[in-house]
């Protein structure tokens, strides 16, 4: 191997002040003396792969993730539709001018929301202390889960620029915005506040992050541009406003008007904790006695099943929680886990629902044919979760009018064929807790489903091992109150049968209803072709007639009795109207269908709320794409006349 | 040069006035043509060879499954037409390309290869009961004969006794009016499957020394070469034996030559000679010849099905035949002509062919 191609060491020399490699012949003592604490923080600066910061591209996709997680977050939890920008400027290093966006080394990344705003108290520790937040020690689905996520991007800024992160806050109109300059102390993993002070602020609420940090921005898969792009399709409603560092702007519309159901939440269920956990909740409980720690501390744990574990498990009810140690705690647990218990409450997830799912698959990706599912709650090892699963089919109307009108009209020569040039693979998209999942697809729990799916069964190609081929994206979001990722870094959710199942039953349904579509459009098409056929037909047999005849034919009566016969054979139907008849969305629940002539939504009866309804862009920006307004009356097909404008 | 056919002239016509006559009575227009497969021959045994079957399959022009066939017939129809009128002859090739272009605005073409309008002439000859040559269509010069035979193709003489080791490409058109016998004096045509051991026989002399036609189709026989063996047959009384590899479809190239073939069952009674003898490579010889087992091929899973296929055809049901198959399944062996290379590079010139004619050792 050659030199060159030795990993270079992660830099941590100057940075951590770990141990050196000893010389031999030690005494216990000496060792004795070097052992000593590590931090949570200086582990994290050596481990810095384990959150997703492994090279500078990624490092800046996971800084502006961490930050728009926690934004939307926070308004949801405050009951406030979230309103985000997000801004990337290419800066020099040390004052000196910005280089060009793609050699540039260095990034600003400012993330402001509307939100409910941070109290001046804890926003150095929120920002600048490691394991410090409000989700972890709660059962409730939330995009963050450990606390680790902004500070380690902050600390990882400090690391790589030596700048600290700046944050404004206000918490109302009526208070004043503080500004905060923190950076964390690597060591005892604390906040160091470099600068604090109140100013003016043009926002009435919400609060402001910049962190600066070494990175690299380069379009395309795993991109910031595509977390953004994928953000609005599972937060339709949220605005996010993309500032990207080429100057590019792009808006993502809102187009659900309310927030999702806020999750409840849920005591832990017995079947999802391991013995240490529960040796813990032994001894934190404020219970008194065994069966009453059991039946509060728990979900679907009455004080009669409290009872009935007692007595299984040979110890008393009365017990003291704190006495239960050892192997009588052991004996606990293992005859918690043989007790029958009702599944967990599944009223802690909040899914994002069909409606939602297919009002931002519509807004973000061309397509003919649009589906989604929802299914119901599941359990594995004791956690509650949901998987929703939804498809895009198609290039859309325009695009295949555009490929007709480009597609050659030089006539095929022998062995030629017109298809073939089709073997793009379809795209997965992947969510969890609505938070966009772009690294390790393969190693994912949802991409392998996406491979079990038989999808020859629905009319779509596919190889082996390989992803369904054509114009198609496919989407998959589990809601968990804990999503089990294979690593801290959130970026693959870990392969459990039961999830599997779900998913790969989500996407059989979803993909169930795209082959119904297919087939009825291809029957339409197939129609439409034996019109155009027959007219072809007729001319060449016509001129064949004619020469045989020596010429001696009347061509333009033969021509015309013979197209009367085939409008007869055909039913004198025009093309558009059996489209119409066969393409409705009838028995495709939660889809959308776009034709040339418009689009048609099913609106479910059962729903609420009127999802699908789509506000207009606020303000038409340049490059984006506009929303489509798709009236949608409850119990009624709506159809909007011509296509909306795009562009 | 090509002859008129008016008949055939007015068939073709006729397919045109078809159209129109079903299009003024608002009819879907459409043509019969017999079915050409297994289903649809019976095996004449007292005629002794394959004849087509009443079956018709009707091809309508309103019909997405037909419509393009009918086209395609129609194209072809016409072209075969211009052939008739400018006394020309062609191949198949090139009545493909002839009728082959772009229809009107769209991107699709009449034919896309030439699988798609070989069938279609197959069609019109049985459709319209008329004979390929007729239609003024040829296929390659695929065969090859020697011996002392006289003929006078376009004026010139062709003494095929003069062609030194090379013979006499047999073209493919070889009817009376195209192909005239002037002088035989053999006693007996021997076909010969393969053109090596034609090759080998040539060279031998074989033809002198037993005053004989050796005629070689390479392969299953074209037409040119079973047309002509027949007239050979029919007109100057030669009797037919046929030298074929031991194995499914050395068999089954001997019943074509002798009862005709599936797809061109309406031929038989021109092509088939019913009294054409089996000559060899027969299953029983391997034994009789002591040829060893390493010079046989283990049949495969094809040739097996293959030989279980011919055990049913009502034309292998004499014990005879069903004996000789049976043999060949039961030894698991095939074996090729040149195999008897092994015992003498002349053996099938000096002992194996004189012994089977002298012992007049060949099924019939």
């Amino acid at each position: 191997m050659s030199p060159k191609k030795k990993p270079t060491p992660v830099k941590p020399a100057r940075l951590s002040p770990a141990t050196k490699p000893r010389p031999a012949g030690k005494t216990a003592k000496e060792m004795g003396e070097q052992q000593r604490e590590i931090s949570v923080s200086e582990f994290f600066t050596k481990n810095r792969h384990l959150l997703g910061f492994d090279n500078p591209r990624k490092a800046l996709l996971t800084c502006v993730k961490e930050a728009v997680d926690n934004a939307l977050d926070a308004s949801e939890e405050a009951g406030l539709l979230p309103e985000i920008v997000v801004k990337l400027e290419a800066v020099g290093e040390g004052g000196a001018p910005a280089p060009a966006v793609s050699q540039a080394t260095r990034f600003r990344v400012t993330i402001i929301d509307y939100g409910p705003g941070i109290v001046r108290e804890v926003i150095p520790r929120i920002f600048a202390k490691l394991l410090y937040g409000s989700k972890f020690h709660r059962l409730r689905m939330s995009r963050g889960q450990q606390g680790i996520g902004i500070s380690a991007a902050g600390m990882y800024g400090q690391l790589t620029t030596g700048k600290p992160v700046k944050i404004i806050s206000r918490t109302g109109e009526k208070q004043p915005a503080h500004y905060f300059e923190v950076q964390i102390d690597t060591k005892k993993n604390e906040p160091l506040i470099l600068e604090k002070k109140q100013i003016e602020w043009e926002n009435h609420r919400g609060t402001q992050v910049t962190i600066e940090l070494e990175g690299k921005y380069q379009k395309g898969r795993a991109s910031v541009d595509e977390y953004m792009e994928l953000s609005a399709i599972s937060n339709p409603h949220a605005q996010f406003t993309y500032h990207a560092p080429d100057g590019e702007t792009k808006v993502y519309p809102r187009t659900i008007q309310h927030n999702p159901e806020p999750p409840k939440e849920i005591k832990p269920h017995p079947y999802g904790i391991e013995l240490g956990m529960l040796l813990k909740m032994l001894q934190d409980t404020k219970s008194h006695w065994l069966a009453g720690f059991l039946s509060a501390d728990f979900s679907r744990v009455s004080s009669q099943t409290a009872d009935e574990i007692c007595k299984a498990a040979g110890v008393s009810p009365k017990k003291r929680p704190r006495d239960v140690i050892g192997l009588e705690a052991e004996k606990l647990y293992k005859t918690i886990q043989a007790t029958k218990l009702m599944a967990p409450p599944t009223n802690c997830l909040s899914p994002i629902g069909e409606k939602a799912i297919l009002a931002g698959l519509f807004k973000q990706i061309k397509g003919d044919f649009y589906t989604a599912v929802s299914r119901p709650p599941a359990v594995y090892r004791g956690n509650p979760f949901i998987i929703e699963a939804g498809l895009a089919w198609g290039r859309g109307p325009e695009q295949a009018a555009l490929d007709a009108a480009k597609a050659p009209q030089a006539p095929l020569a022998e062995g030629e064929s017109r298809e073939g040039d089709d073997n793009e693979l379809a795209r997965v998209m992947r969510f969890a807790n609505r938070v966009p999942l772009l690294y390790q697809q393969s190693g994912c729990s949802t991409f392998k489903a996406v491979l079990d799916t038989t999808w020859k069964n629905y009319g779509i190609p596919q190889s082996r091992g390989a992803p369904p081929a054509g114009p198609m994206v496919i989407f998959v979001h589990m809601a968990s109150v804990w999503v089990p990722f294979t690593s801290e870094s959130k970026e693959a959710i870990a392969d459990y049968d039961e999830i599997r199942k779900e998913i790969t039953l989500a996407l059989r349904e979803a993909g169930r209803r795209l082959g119904v579509f297919i087939k009825r459009r291809d029957r339409a098409h197939a129609e439409s072709k034996r019109r155009d056929i027959f007219e072809l037909y007729i001319e060449e047999v016509v001129g064949a007639c004619k020469r045989l005849k020596g010429g001696k034919l009347a061509e333009g009566k033969l021509k015309a009795q013979l197209t009367e016969i085939a409008k007869k054979v055909t039913g004198g139907m025009k093309t558009d109207e059996m489209l119409d008849r066969n393409a409705g969305p009838h028995g495709l629940p939660h889809s959308i269908i776009v034709t040339p002539e418009g689009i048609e939504v099913e609106v479910p009866v059962e729903g609420p709320v009127a999802a699908v309804e789509a506000a207009p862009a606020p303000e038409p920006e340049p490059k984006k794409k506009t929303a489509k307004k798709t009236k949608a009356k409850p119990k009624a097909k709506a159809k909007t006349p011509k296509k909306k404008k795009k562009k | 040069m090509a002859k008129r056919h008016p008949a055939v002239e007015k068939k073709l016509v006729g397919l045109a006035d078809l159209v129109i006559s079903a299009a003024a009575r608002r009819k879907d227009p459409s043509i019969s043509i017999p079915v050409r497969s297994l289903s649809n021959v019976k095996f004449n045994e007292k005629k002794g060879y394959i004849e087509m079957g009443s079956n018709k399959q009707l091809r309508t022009f309103f019909n997405v499954g037909m419509a393009k066939k009918f086209m395609q017939t129609m194209l072809v129809a016409d072209a075969l037409n211009e052939l008739q009128k400018a006394d020309l002859t062609t191949s198949l090739r090139e009545i493909y390309y002839r009728t082959k272009h772009t229809m009107g605005d769209s991107n699709e073409n009449t034919f896309d290869d030439q699988a798609e309008s070989d069938p279609v002439i197959e069609d019109l000859e049985v459709g319209l009961a008329a004979l390929r040559e007729e239609f003024h269509v040829r296929a390659e010069n695929a065969g090859t004969i020697i011996g002392p035979v006289v003929f006078i193709d376009d004026g010139d003489r062709v003494d095929c006794s003069k062609l030194g080791k090379g013979g006499y490409s047999v073209p493919s058109i070889v009817e009376e009016e195209y192909l005239q016998i002037k002088k035989c004096t053999a006693d007996f045509v021997l076909l010969i499957e393969k053109g090596t051991q034609w090759n080998r026989l040539a060279e031998d002399k074989f033809w002198r020394k037993y005053n004989c036609i050796l005629l070689t189709g390479n392969g299953q026989p074209p037409r040119g070469v079973r047309r002509l063996a027949r007239r050979l047959h029919e007109e100057k009384k030669l009797p037919v034996y046929v030298l074929v590899d031991n194995d499914p479809w050395g068999y089954y190239i001997y019943s074509v030559v002798k009862q005709g073939s599936i797809n061109l069952a309406f031929e038989s009674q021109r092509m088939a000679i019913p009294s054409a003898k089996f000559i060899g490579l027969s299953s029983a010889d391997p034994e009789h010849y002591d040829l060893p087992r390493t010079v046989g091929i283990k049949l495969n899973d094809k040739d097996i099905s293959r030989a279980k296929e011919l055990l049913a055809y009502p034309w292998f049901q004499k014990k005879e035949w069903q004996a000789e198959i049976k043999r060949m399944l039961s030894s698991g062996l095939k074996f090729e002509l040149d195999a008897l290379a092994n015992k003498d590079f002349q053996y099938l010139t000096k002992t194996y062919l004189p012994k089977k004619l002298k012992e007049k050792d060949w099924l019939d």
